[in-house]
């Protein structure tokens, strides 16, 4: 269905080949999820599939990419509308339309099809994703998860037979990304679409996939084969093959079902994992019964939360239920309703935002709105005079958390991964008591998760107390020492990490559910204790 | 079943023509109120259903803003001065213009009517709007404008999520602590701010390429100039006809060709574009009775009032302020405008049956 002969591109100005050397062949009704680390091309090569690469984004494509028998040399993106459909990583930003039907008839409109057909493909799509009850909303309205499903379903409705997605999950909660991948899984079983997906959070995919194409990047060729053997070579891969490999299972498994069925000999050789002892600590942030509203709708209503020095909180919960708000409000600079917050005994609220950022330090969701100089080193410097720091701090914590950004960058240029250490640098530069961070894995990788997961370990053995707010179950399970659950704006759970995770599936990462009933939560935590055996 | 856009943007353009030929305070009222009732009671429940209320409320500042500068600045003088305001002295070359000085109730009157008048176009605009969204207007627009109701509509999403880019950014500038002001303030929110839409715009345009925006529709260059010059040149005719029938000094014999022949230049100019085309419509809004019992409604409201004869109201519609008189109703094109309330009507049978 899908063939890459001996394709490479290289982006105008480039110095190294964005892809080089991919030879692939997928075949018709194949789920095909594409790994690699940041920055590796996998949206490139995503993007070739459908012409965007190159007619779009400029740039030399050498090679033949072939779909459905058709050459992207001479189909640019939109004569392969009826063929490929694409989901691009934010949804919101490709919707052209305000309202959820014409949304879905947008495609089919541009393909000049018959209106009877276009009435009947709407009912069908909208049945087949679960959106009926949301036709007549605007597009603006919906979650995240209802409006990647739009996204997908704008696509399906040309019957396209090839589906190309994005990141499809990266920005949904558990339970939204489950409803997507059921639907894509759905696709592929009933109507024997071929699907390319590239995704970080392989824990949610990987079990899907029929074949895993991994591009190490540097300008070697791809690796392509079955998922646990590609898998486990690859720097990626969901903490289930890793406990596979760490065990010596074979073959690796890459779902949960299969790896139960091995672990029975490694539960009963593991026993209970170690207790934590939690040491009580000062308090440093102490918010009661703490309100924000926005005209209509309470985000979070009361949450009473305490956090002491040298603590790792996480804040989950689903999309909407008040985390974002309350990380802003309790910095000080969000709106809040009611309630009261002290940080040191001190109200942030109250201050000037100069010495609020001191006392309390935010990263936002989106942390390129923090910057807005044209190179790393002027971001460092203004972060250093902003905050009445020595010249050199912030560039000194910076190379803590991401060693190697040369100082001539422009922060664009930067990986996610580099682009939030630069703005936690900057958050730290002040050295607030109390760091609060908005979602920071998406877009992450496993090894530059893992180094976040350590460097926030580190500031918090210096004394900060950490509150984050995530989705990412296997993230927490690396980072957090306790866990605080948010639903509707309330506090539904508050306890230590293990506890509260293991509790419900939905929150599970993969090696407890592995290992359950035993609540061991990460692949580390595991090693270690099979080392000291 | 909805009713097509275009009936009620035409109806509202009917009443929104009679109140541009009359400055008579109780026809204004009654325009307003016709479309009040008729924007309350036929609205759907859309988002934009609310969209009366905040015309109105703009209406009413607007009303309040030509009072104020007409007491400021002066303008028509009368005999009846009720109040004296210090008068501030310009220098010799701004002669023409006066602050302060006496008020008289003539000029109030006439500032009050003016104000008025443009009120009642905002509120019909609003009615409009609250009945029939604008976007969705837009998508009923012949297939040779495509391109333009894409580009309208894209813009029209795009400013909401530029407010939004710039109130989260300022929050995020808020968390650096610093206080910047002025110029540099500007740059600091801009840059973010414009590169976010900047990248916005770029995925947009690929996702609408990648969904088959453009496919096919490489019209011929004689077609699209042929095209381009008809629709130019009937929009053209189109606004002078406009202008000279409603300003009521053009007399009508040379006004009614122009707008007829602008009619036309612009319809075959469609027609052309419109051929080429290859794209069909979602779910397309269709005129039906009731669309056009709508749309004649409208219509027997504007030429009530543009063919009144003197004597049944036509020398009442701009009533004089020097001296100062109190308006009389001007009978036919107040019942011509209690012919627009129709709509309700043609609304409830829809329920009922």
């Amino acid at each position: 269905m899908i063939r890459f002969e001996n394709v490479s591109v290289t982006y105008r100005d480039a110095t190294a080949p964005a892809l080089a050397g991919v030879d692939l062949h997928v075949p018709e009704g194949e789920l095909c999820l594409v790994v690699g680390r940041t920055g590796s091309g996998k949206s490139t090569l995503l993007r070739a599939v459908n012409g965007l690469v190159p007619h779009f984004t400029g740039g030399t494509l050498t090679g033949r990419v072939v779909v459905a028998g058709r050459d992207t040399r001479d189909h640019p993106p939109r004569e392969l509308a009826d063929v490929v459909g694409m989901v691009a990583q934010d949804p919101q930003a490709g919707f052209v339309t305000d309202s959820v039907e014409e949304e879905l008839a947008y495609s089919m409109e541009s393909l000049a099809l018959p209106n009877p057909v276009m009435r009947k493909r709407v009912e069908e799509t909208l049945d087949l994703l679960g959106l009926a009850d949301l036709r007549h909303r605007p597009l603006a309205t919906l979650s995240g998860g209802q409006q990647q499903r739009v996204a997908v379903g704008a696509a399906l409705t040309a019957h396209p037979r090839v589906l190309v997605l994005d990141e499809p999950t990266s920005a949904l909660d558990p339970g939204a990304a489950e409803d997507v991948l059921a639907a894509l899984h759905r696709l592929v079983h009933d109507l024997g679409m071929t699907v390319v997906i590239a995704e970080h959070r392989l824990e949610r995919v990987a079990q899907y996939a029929d074949r895993v194409v991994w591009l190490p990047g540097g300008g070697l060729p791809p690796v392509t084969g079955e998922p646990g053997p590609v898998l486990a070579e690859a720097p990626v891969a969901p903490p289930v093959v890793r406990l596979g490999q760490l065990a010596g299972w074979e073959p690796v498994p890459v779902s949960i079902r299969d790896a139960r069925r091995l672990a029975g000999p490694l539960r009963d050789r593991l026993g209970e994992p170690p207790a934590v002892a939690s040491a009580p600590s000062a308090e440093v942030v102490r918010a009661r019964d703490l309100r924000v509203r926005y005209s209509t709708v309470d985000a979070v209503r009361g949450v009473s939360l305490s956090v002491g020095a040298g603590e790792r909180v996480a804040v989950m919960g689903r999309n909407g239920s008040g985390k974002s708000s309350l990380l802003w409000a309790v910095q000080g600079t969000g709106k809040r309703s009611g309630g009261e917050v002290a940080v040191d005994g001190v109200d942030p609220a109250t201050l000037k935002p100069g010495p609020r950022r001191k006392a309390v330090g935010l990263v936002p969701q989106q942390p390129g709105d923090l910057l807005y100089l044209h190179t790393v080193g002027g971001e460092c410097a203004q972060s250093d005079r902003e905050s009445g720091r020595p010249p050199g701090t912030c560039r000194e914590l910076l190379d803590r958390l991401a060693p190697g950004i040369p100082d001539d960058r422009h922060p664009r240029d930067l990986s996610e991964g580099q682009r939030l250490a630069l703005v936690l640098a900057v958050a730290l530069t002040p050295s607030p008591r109390v760091v609060l961070l908005d979602e920071p894995t998406r877009g992450l990788d496993y090894p530059a998760k893992t180094r976040l997961a350590a460097a926030l370990r580190a500031l918090a053995d210096d004394g900060h107390a950490i509150v984050l707010a995530t989705h990412d179950v296997e993230f927490v399970a690396e980072y957090a020492s306790r866990v605080v659950v948010l639903a509707e704006g309330e506090v539904v759970a508050d306890g230590p990490t293990a506890e509260v995770v293991t509790a419900s599936p939905v929150f599970s990462p993969q090696v407890a559910k592995v290992l359950a009933p035993r609540p061991w939560l990460t692949v580390a935590d595991v090693r270690a204790a099979l080392a000291a055996r | 079943m909805r009713l097509h856009p275009g009936a009620w943007w035409l109806w509202a353009l009917c009443l929104a023509a009679v109140a541009s030929r009359t400055t008579n305070p109780l026809l204004l009222a009654l325009v307003i109120a016709v479309a009040g009732y008729v924007a309350v009671s036929c609205r759907e429940d859309t988002p934009w259903a609310s969209a009366y209320g905040v015309f109105l409320k703009f209406a009413l500042v607007v009303i309040a803003i030509r009072v104020v500068l007409h007491v400021l600045l002066g303008g028509v003088g009368g005999p009846t001065v009720l109040v004296t305001l210090p008068e501030i002295p310009l220098p010799e070359w701004m002669k023409g213009i006066r602050l302060g000085g006496p008020v008289s109730a003539e000029g109030l009157a006439f500032a009050l009517y003016q104000g008025l008048q443009l009120a009642t176009l905002l509120c019909c605009v609003g009615a409009a709007n609250a009945l029939a969204n604008a976007k969705r207007l837009l998508r009923s627009l012949p297939a040779a404008l495509y391109e333009v109701s894409v580009a309208v509509v894209v813009a029209l999403t795009v400013a909401p999520q530029l407010v939004a880019s710039a109130r989260s950014v300022r929050r995020a500038r808020a968390l650096r602590g610093d206080a910047v002001r002025g110029v540099k303030a500007m740059r600091v929110l801009m840059v973010p701010v414009l590169e976010d839409a900047f990248e916005r715009s770029l995925e947009l345009a690929a996702a609408m390429d990648s969904r088959g925006y453009g496919r096919a529709a490489g019209l011929p260059r004689r077609t699209r100039v042929v095209t381009g010059v008809l629709v130019l040149g009937g929009l053209v005719g189109l606004c002078v006809g406009a202008f000279g029938l409603l300003g009521g000094s053009t007399p009508g014999a040379v006004a009614t060709p122009v707008l007829a022949a602008g009619s036309v230049l612009a319809v075959a100019g469609l027609w052309t574009g419109s051929r080429r085309v290859r794209r069909s419509r979602y779910r397309p809004d269709r005129w039906g009775p009731r669309e056009l019992l709508i749309v004649a409604s409208g219509l027997v409201a504007m030429l009530a009032t543009f063919l009144a004869p003197d004597g049944l109201g036509g020398a009442a519609l701009t009533p004089g302020t020097v001296p100062l008189v109190a308006p009389g109703l001007p009978l036919l094109p107040a019942i011509g405008l209690l012919c627009a309330l129709a709509p309700v009507v043609v609304v409830r049978n829809r329920v009922d049956t």
